[in-house]
């Protein structure tokens, strides 16, 4: 069993290297998926293993952006002119510049959210239930409402965040953030792996399960709630980084904050994997992502409305997920003991 | 950042009966919000888009030539069954299930109404215009629309009568049992399920009310929706479930805080703030009841 788990990881990161050149035509794609099983992979530490369902990680995917787009674009020239110019028609980062700038973006990407996490992360996860669900969704559209006021990130016309280098090659600009966005859902997906072995996991569980309990236990899980948060924020604002630089343009609430698209979309992907496991989130969102892409452009201009039926069709009549649905055909291949004549009684009865 | 509130004390009059006339309708919202929230335990995050759907009922009767007024009674009975309709259709499923399911739910619903409306309608922000007049008060200086003082009255008359039905009607009686506790009126013999229905059909008829009064008064458009939502689940948390004059306050209060922070912050930062601020009375409440070992339910 372990040894074909090891050739499925092999297999699969081989896959992912090769996949750039096996459909050069979906880098982007391809980029924007890897970003999207972060974002559901992370959301799940929230709403699948500890049972707070958050609206709000898409503050540290908005913030990761505007940060990493800052940094890159103030290291080497002024910010407010940057942005009144529209960006790259004034200045011209050199590609040293611009990968420097964007390593010391996305390091600044990644802990900043994770401090944020840290200092919300004490006043607001004393919620419970739906308080903390509507709480994050406040949270998130204040995000990007006053984000859209600031004058020296863009305000409301937007952030042109530097265009990528000319270095030679045009494949180059795709094979970088595809790369780039691997190595982070590599990144997140050992490291997630890693803390569902541990008591860390179990103690997110024990909080899912019973709160009070768990505190009677002597756990103190306001501690361990805000780590969870912050792992996912550190994510989350890596994601966002990457993907300021992907699509190249900034916008307070259709980009960054964008509620209604990602931070929803995190979400449905989670929850159409499987909330509560491992590969639940990365298979959802691989599925969503194909079909998102695959019949988006069929509904032309229909696709909030689909989005908003496929939302209440999930929610309603298959809240458990591809992974909930495996479990209970095959329980087997999950390890769980499955009595012969106790399942043949539930079948009668059925 | 505009100071000019202190400055010149008739602004301050002026946003606090501004901020007065808006809390009515907020309030009215609310109370649907809270009725369909004691009484089926769901959170209607989908709330604010039916209040712009009430909105666009009366723009519509407008745009035709009647007399927007005439959508206060058209948009309830239209509301009504729209809201009946998204309860055979979503939530008589997502009722007895977890919190978050019904609010992801209505997340969609949410969605789904806000694009049929931008398809239906267009993204332009429109207004009916009721040719009311307007109102002065203290030498000019205060001016207040005829529009704004009609819709006020309208929201009261309409939260009385509602009031007064839930008390004396034989339904209301059914709805109160129901919020009470459900399973001892099932056995009772009231038709829950009835009663689910007819809940969420009040609660879509006020919002279609309230519609009907922010389309006179200020304006809509489909995206508008989020804010009322929020606003409305605001002030049901600082009242309280079944805290009606609670609700009312706590509405009026909240007009008159967006007012000022209307003039004070400006205007890009209204919604921003609305939003700020229920997550600060969110984190207030969670400390506040956190010394005693208890957190809010």
């Amino acid at each position: 069993m372990n040894k074909n788990n090891l050739i499925l990881y092999i297999g699969i990161l081989i896959f992912g290297l090769a996949a750039p050149y096996i459909f050069p035509a979906f880098k982007v794609q391809l980029s924007i998926l890897c970003i999207l099983i972060v974002l559901a992979i992370t959301w799940n530490i929230q709403g699948g293993e500890m049972g707070y369902n958050t609206f709000g990680n898409i503050l540290f995917y908005g913030l990761g952006m505007y940060l990493c787009a800052s940094v890159q674009v103030g290291m080497f020239f002024p910010l407010a002119e940057w942005t009144e110019s529209g960006g790259e028609k004034t200045f011209v980062h050199t590609p040293a510049q611009f990968f420097q700038g964007m390593a010391a973006g996305l390091v600044v990407a990644a802990i900043v959210p994770t401090i944020v996490a840290g200092l919300i992360g004490y006043a607001i996860l004393g919620l419970r239930g739906h308080y903390f669900a509507i709480c994050t969704l406040g949270l998130g559209v204040a995000a990007g409402e006053i984000s859209g006021g600031i004058e020296i990130i863009g305000a409301g016309q937007g952030f042109t965040t530097p265009p990528f280098p000319n270095v030679g090659s045009l494949e180059a600009r795709g094979e970088f953030f595809y790369f780039l966005s691997f190595l982070v859902l590599v990144l997140t997906f050992i490291a997630v792996k890693a803390i569902y072995t541990t008591r860390f996991k179990l103690i997110l569980n024990a909080i899912r399960d019973n709160e009070d309990k768990a505190e009677a236990m002597g756990i103190e899980t306001m501690k361990y709630k805000i780590i969870g948060w912050m792992i996912s924020a550190f994510f989350c604002g890596l994601a966002g980084g990457i993907m300021g630089g992907l699509v190249g343009y900034i916008d307070s609430t259709d980009v960054a904050f964008d509620g209604r698209e990602m931070g929803v979309f995190m979400v449905l992907m989670a929850i159409l994997g499987g909330k509560g496991t491992l590969w639940g989130p990365v298979i959802g969102a691989t599925v969503f992502h194909i079909f998102k892409e695959g019949f988006w452009t069929f509904f032309l201009g229909w696709q909030y409305v689909a989005l908003g039926v496929l939302i209440v069709v999930i929610v309603i009549y298959f809240p458990e997920g591809i992974m909930g649905w495996l479990r209970e055909k095959y329980p087997e291949r999950f390890g769980e003991v499955v009595d012969e004549a106790d399942r043949k009684a539930q079948v009668e009865i059925k | 950042m505009d100071f000019l509130v202190f400055q010149y004390p008739m602004i301050t009059v002026q946003a606090c009966l501004d901020g007065i006339l808006l809390g009515v309708l907020f309030a009215l919202i609310a109370y649907g919000m809270a009725l369909q929230w004691g009484v089926m335990n769901i959170i209607n995050i989908a709330q604010g888009d039916l209040v712009i759907l009430g909105g666009y009922i009366a723009y519509f009767m407008y745009l035709y030539g009647i007399h927007p007024a005439w959508g206060v009674i058209v948009a309830p009975v239209i509301m009504y069954f729209v809201g009946i309709a998204i309860y055979k259709l979503v939530i008589n499923k997502v009722v007895d299930r977890d919190l978050f399911i019904s609010i992801l739910a209505t997340f969609g619903i949410s969605i789904l109404f806000m694009q049929l409306m931008n398809f239906a309608f267009g993204a332009d922000v429109v207004l009916a215009n009721s040719g009311y007049g307007t109102t002065m008060l203290f030498d000019s200086n205060v001016v207040l629309p005829n529009s704004k003082i009609f819709s006020a009255f309208i929201s009261i008359l309409f939260a009385v009568c509602l009031v007064i039905y839930m008390k004396k009607s034989k339904l209301g009686r059914a709805i109160r049992a129901t919020a009470q506790n459900a399973r001892a009126a099932k056995i009772l013999g009231v038709d829950t399920e009835k009663v689910y229905a007819a809940t969420f059909g009040i609660n879509a008829a006020l919002c279609g009310v309230a519609g009907a009064l922010i389309s006179i008064t200020f304006t809509i458009h489909p995206y508008m929706g989020l804010p009322y939502t929020i606003r409305s689940f605001m002030i049901v948390i600082v009242a309280g479930l079944g805290n009606l004059p609670g609700v009312a306050m706590s509405g009026m209060g909240l007009g008159v805080f967006e007012e000022f922070a209307d003039y004070i912050l400006g205007t890009e930062f209204r919604i921003g703030s609305v939003f700020l601020l229920l997550v600060l009375i969110l984190v207030y409440r969670r400390f506040k009841l956190s010394r005693k070992r208890e957190y809010l339910k």
